[in-house]
């Protein structure tokens, strides 16, 4: 059983930091509903809201994790040119993708959106977390606040959703491959 | 100090909202700007060329850097301005909520490729 290095990365990006930052997401938005959506009229306890702020820092790094590996990392190993001659477009995701009418939305609509909404997650949940630590318990204050840091949890839980799913559609048709070979554990032998 | 006389302490000492408004503000201005330099990127290669800030991602590098960087200095510029004071909340959102929304069409590339 072996993975290419690229391979791997592919998997830390969009299975490591994405599909983890869409699972926190939901369970931020129960939160959040739970704790302020309710007729639950009391204060959340110092370590209930240390413990979400934590977590919306926590998602917050995930989202720039995610966007940062995958336009830096992911994202030129998708675009690269191939030399002229080259016979295999294998190694080479987008120019694979655009080469057949069937796949090249994949491209030009899938990655072209992708690789824009998705830094609207980073930008959303970040701006969420700052106003969790600014105001912690005070947000049972502040109804308009709350009611802003929910809409953008919603929207960066939806960027990142489109993010993620075109993501994992793109590497189903053209999967980002190369590099060293990681061997992880051998196989038995027929 | 009793729950009952906790929950009062803190509900009678409400911060003013400025900070929270400039922090929704600044993400409304962030995502909206993601699609206007993703949009001038893709319709000019003048501009396209300029964004190229790192050769292997491409003009992706410079229209993620420009908004982010002008994200952060409207937040800084917001919260300097608002952060010891109340505003009008619901017209913030409402910006905020507008921005975010056409932040996230604009970037589909059917409607980005209506311009």
């Amino acid at each position: 059983m072996e993975i290419t290095a690229r391979s791997l990365w592919a998997l830390i990006h969009g299975m490591g930091f994405g599909a983890l930052y869409l699972l926190a997401g939901s369970g931020a938005l129960v939160e959040l509903y739970r704790r302020y959506c309710t007729h639950n009229q009391a204060l959340p306890s110092e370590r209930d809201e240390r413990f979400l702020r934590i977590y919306l820092v926590a998602m917050a790094a995930l989202a720039w994790l995610a966007v940062l590996t995958g336009a830096y990392i992911i994202y030129p190993w998708y675009r690269a040119v191939p030399p002229p001659g080259t016979a295999s477009l294998a190694a080479f995701p987008q120019r694979m993708l655009m080469a057949s009418p069937t796949t090249s939305g994949w491209h030009s609509i899938g990655m072209e959106w992708k690789e824009h909404v998705a830094w609207i997650a980073p930008i959303s949940i970040t701006m969420a977390a700052a106003v969790a630590l600014q105001y912690g318990r005070n947000l049972k204050n502040h109804p308009q606040l709350r009611a802003a840091v929910l809409v953008f949890v919603w929207t960066s839980l939806l960027a990142a959703g489109v993010a993620g799913f075109f993501g994992a559609m793109i590497n189903k048709n053209a999967p980002v491959e190369g590099g060293p070979v990681i061997h992880i554990v051998q196989g038995e032998q027929k | 100090m009793s729950t009952e006389n906790a929950s009062a302490s803190v509900l009678s000492a409400a911060r003013p909202n400025g900070a929270g408004a400039a922090a929704i503000l600044a993400a409304g201005i962030g995502a909206f700007l993601m699609a206007v330099f993703a949009i001038l990127a893709d319709q000019s290669a003048a501009i396209k060329g300029l964004m190229i800030f790192w050769k292997p991602t491409g003009p992706l590098s410079g229209v993620t850097t420009c908004a982010i960087v002008l994200w952060i200095a409207a937040w800084a510029i917001l919260h300097a301005r608002w952060r010891n004071r109340s505003v009008a909340l619901s017209r913030v959102n409402a910006v905020a909520f507008t921005l975010l929304i056409l932040g996230l069409l604009l970037t589909f590339p059917p409607i980005a490729d209506l311009f």
